[in-house]
């Protein structure tokens, strides 16, 4: 009894072990306050307190009962060989490879038969688990699909109305020069594809020429100092929210892909590869914007069939 | 009765043999084998509340009209995942508290399987017969992050919602099959048909929980199988394990570290704050908040998808976008397969086959202790690149010169690091008494001022003899003392 390795480690073990019971009944303390906490709904704090106390507590105890009042060792124990004697190892291989090669000549034709079977099976499960899931993406772009199933179409068709989310219409005369505002086509407000920002960058009236800092061949676009680009963001379709009016860029928040509204927004920097897509628009007589066209390629992201 | 209990067992089943071996399973002593331990602990909680949290949460886009206690957000249309989170967190008790500890748990656990995961590699501990654990683990590691996205995107609010969209993107920019991929998973083009958060729902309580525990089952079986490595120190060979018993040490102290693990993810999810989803609003997607950031560990990615420059491939009527498929499928893709197989890469280069039970220090292995601080290098360095944002405006910055930063920083500090931590491996394998205490000298100088040097006494824990360890005694009972020492004979102890 006398052995060191049976010793707690505790100098005093009697103050050890009263610690340790203390530590143990601040814990179950801190439980019963848990109780209460909850009966009386207090906080998520006083919650969070009483349980930590409580765990804490009782934690701390049974760390001190095994650390310091328990027969600290140094114990030891044998480790054996994991591989088998080698009478044992050339019995089982000789089980697998004896037993399996005379099957294996004797029936080459139903192995074969089987394998196949089984690969066949593996497919015909993996048909319905895969392909139910969603639609196959539709090839191109002249599919008249909906958005729902073709990565190439968006709803804006010429002579959309430009509304806002809550299904405003939009005038020619609502924003200031620097202002923006999320459109959507009228009747698909909300919808992910079809985000567009409206930017108007210059006082212009009808009778000026229509936006000039477009890419070349898009002057007539844009309308009364108004342009509109996709909001989807060519990297990584995040929506492109945020306008820098002094430089005249607008920022992706998730990626930080600058687009350059002076220019056609071509991405200035950042990992986006493509400029955003723009959006041709009008003025009718009655002063509403539309669109004066649909957008001239795929929206948001690249992937493998976008040409 | 204890005893007719366990021969009840015995004549069934025949647990005393196994059992006792099990009973005197052998734990070393060392603070780097409790890191796993925080990983066990914390899945643990998750577990817990992660069935609270599924009573309560309801896993659908259906738009509903917000009416709970969160004033703010009454009366507005959200969806039933967003109003359900908020609502099991205002409106449920104790609600929040189990969330947020859910919340920070995951957190936790990822962060315990990098750090064990560190132990692990720098102390060789992979090594032969230990292949298999590893892979296991790196496994666990992958199956938890992809787990923690997919329960971070649950609650559907803006923040998450961008993530799922970029996850989409993602998927799309796979070569050939992409567009295919990503319209199966969502139930068509993004938002999708309404699908992708029941999806996400069973994928995230249900498929990867139920992989995760049949894991973690192989992990500890394997662990118990193959016994623990050890440090070399007195009486440690490759042959022995030299430490504390499962029963009753290692029990005590473990079940007392569980319940710490515990008291910490509580008390942080009552005190810090963590995805505070009301916030943050209900996903729409055309909105978007400033500094958008994922969860820790799915910074790395972000970070990568951030410096990358924009190299989109367009040929032959095809377009892949490279600047999306390389940061966010190769990247990851090439780095989880270099970790499983970093085993086998060892050994195979150093032609080392032998069985290793003894850890190495990682100065002692100056090579793979670099290769491994390469390795962090670069994905710290990924990571901090995810804030770019947010660093230019705390330092202001330009935000151009923050991305430049990164995008030599990344692949040029790991080449840095390498040879860096090479270097001071060695310098420290010939550097003499390193790591030990040092013993301090006392200079005195006498009335005829001449200086003399002495050394400190010993101090407590300095002159510390180990003892010798001995098998642990099983048998209480009273075997004359005089034949203790035959062999499978124990000891009296009462």
């Amino acid at each position: 009894m006398d052995d060191p390795h049976l010793q707690p480690l505790a100098k005093n073990p009697k103050r050890m072990e009263a610690i340790a019971a203390l530590s143990m009944v601040v814990g179950m303390a801190g439980f019963v306050a848990f109780i209460f906490a909850y009966w009386v709904n207090a906080s998520t704090q006083w919650e969070a307190l009483t349980l930590g106390i409580g765990m804490a507590g009782l934690g701390a105890g049974t760390i001190a009962w095994g650390k310091y009042l328990m027969p600290p060792g140094p114990f030891v124990e044998e480790r054996h060989d994991f591989h088998s004697t080698d009478d044992e190892r050339t019995a089982m291989n000789a089980a697998i490879t004896g037993r399996g090669g005379i099957e294996v000549k004797r029936r080459k034709m139903l192995l074969g038969i089987f394998a196949v079977g089984g690969g066949i099976m593996t497919l015909a499960l993996l048909i319905p688990g895969v392909r139910s899931l969603g639609p196959k993406p539709a090839k191109s772009e002249d599919t008249q699909g909906s958005t729902e199933d073709s990565l190439f179409t968006t709803n804006w068709k010429k002579g959309s109305k430009l509304v806002t989310v809550g299904g405003r219409p939009v005038k020619v005369d609502d924003l200031d020069v620097g202002g923006v505002l999320t459109v959507f086509p009228q009747g698909f407000e909300g919808s992910s594809p079809d985000q567009v920002i409206l930017l108007r960058l210059a006082d212009l009236g009808p009778n000026d020429p229509p936006y000039p800092l477009s890419s070349p061949g898009r002057t007539e676009w844009g309308v009364q100092g108004y342009v509109a680009y996709s909001k989807l963001c060519t990297h990584l379709g995040c929506p492109v929210g945020l306008y820098q009016q002094k430089t005249q860029q607008l920022v992706c928040p998730c990626h930080q892909s600058i687009f350059d509204v002076n220019a056609g927004c071509i991405p200035q920097f950042g990992p986006a590869p493509r400029p955003l897509p723009q959006l041709p628009i009008t003025v009718d007589p009655t002063g509403q914007m539309r669109a004066n066209g649909s957008f001239d390629q795929a929206v948001g992201p690249g992937f493998w069939e976008r040409p | 009765m204890i005893d007719k209990t366990l021969n009840w067992f015995d004549d069934r089943l025949g647990t005393a043999k196994g059992g006792r071996s099990f009973l005197d399973k052998i734990f070393p002593d060392h603070w780097s084998f409790m890191l796993g331990e925080i990983a066990l602990y914390s899945f643990i909680i998750l577990l817990g509340t992660g069935v609270f949290l599924t009573l309560y949460y309801v896993p659908s886009a259906h738009e509903i009209v917000y009416h709970g206690s969160y004033v703010p957000l009454r009366g507005q249309n959200v969806s039933e995942a967003y109003g359900s989170t908020v609502g099991l967190s205002f409106d449920v008790r104790s609600g929040l508290l189990m969330r947020q500890a859910h919340h920070w748990a995951a957190d936790i656990f990822l962060g315990a399987i990098a750090v064990h995961m560190a132990r692990v590699f720098f102390t060789g501990a992979f090594r032969k017969p230990r292949e298999f654990n590893w892979i296991v683990g790196v496994i666990m590691l992958i199956l938890g992050i992809l787990n923690g996205f997919l329960g971070y995107s649950l609650p559907d609010d803006l923040v998450s919602g961008t993530g799922i969209r970029i996850a989409f993107s993602i998927v799309e920019s796979i070569p050939v099959v992409g567009s295919y991929l990503a319209f199966f998973l969502f139930g068509g083009n993004f938002p999708g048909s309404g699908v992708i958060i029941p999806r996400f729902y069973v994928i995230h309580v249900l498929i990867i929980p139920a992989i995760l525990v049949g894991l973690l089952a192989a992990h500890l079986g394997l662990l118990i199988k193959q016994k623990h490595t050890q440090f070399p120190g007195k009486g440690r060979t490759e042959k022995n394990v030299v430490g504390s018993p499962m029963f009753p040490n290692f029990i005590a102290k473990t079940t007392g570290f569980l319940f710490m693990s515990f008291a910490v993810i509580f008390l942080l999810g009552g005190f810090a704050q963590i995805n505070a989803i009301w916030q943050f609003g209900q996903y729409q997607p055309f909105q978007i908040s400033y500094a958008v950031q994922p969860d820790w560990y799915m910074g790395w990615l972000d970070g990568a998808a951030r410096i990358m420059p924009a190299w989109e491939w367009v040929g032959w009527g095809h377009t892949i976008p490279l600047e999306i498929f390389l940061p966010a499928v190769i990247f990851p893709g090439l780095i989880f397969n270099i970790l499983i197989v970093w085993p086998f890469i060892e050994s195979i280069w150093t032609k080392d086959h032998e069985y290793h039970n003894l850890l190495d220090r990682p100065r002692d292995r100056p090579k793979r202790t670099a290769a491994g601080a390469a390795m962090l290098t670069l994905l710290f360095g990924v990571f901090f690149a995810s804030s770019t944002d947010v660093m230019a405006n705390f330092f202001q910055l330009p935000l151009m010169d923050v991305l430049w930063f990164f995008r030599f920083f990344v692949p040029l500090a790991p080449i840095v690091a390498y040879f860096l931590t090479f270097k001071i491996c060695n310098e420290m394998r010939v550097a003499e008494g390193i790591g030990k205490r040092k013993r301090a000298l006392i200079v005195e100088r006498s009335t005829e001022g001449e200086y003399t040097t002495t050394e400190a006494p010993v101090r407590p824990g300095d002159g510390h003899e180990e003892i010798d360890a001995i098998p642990v005694p099983t048998f209480i009972d009273t075997t004359d003392p005089s034949l203790a020492t035959a062999a499978g004979v124990r000891r009296v102890i009462r």
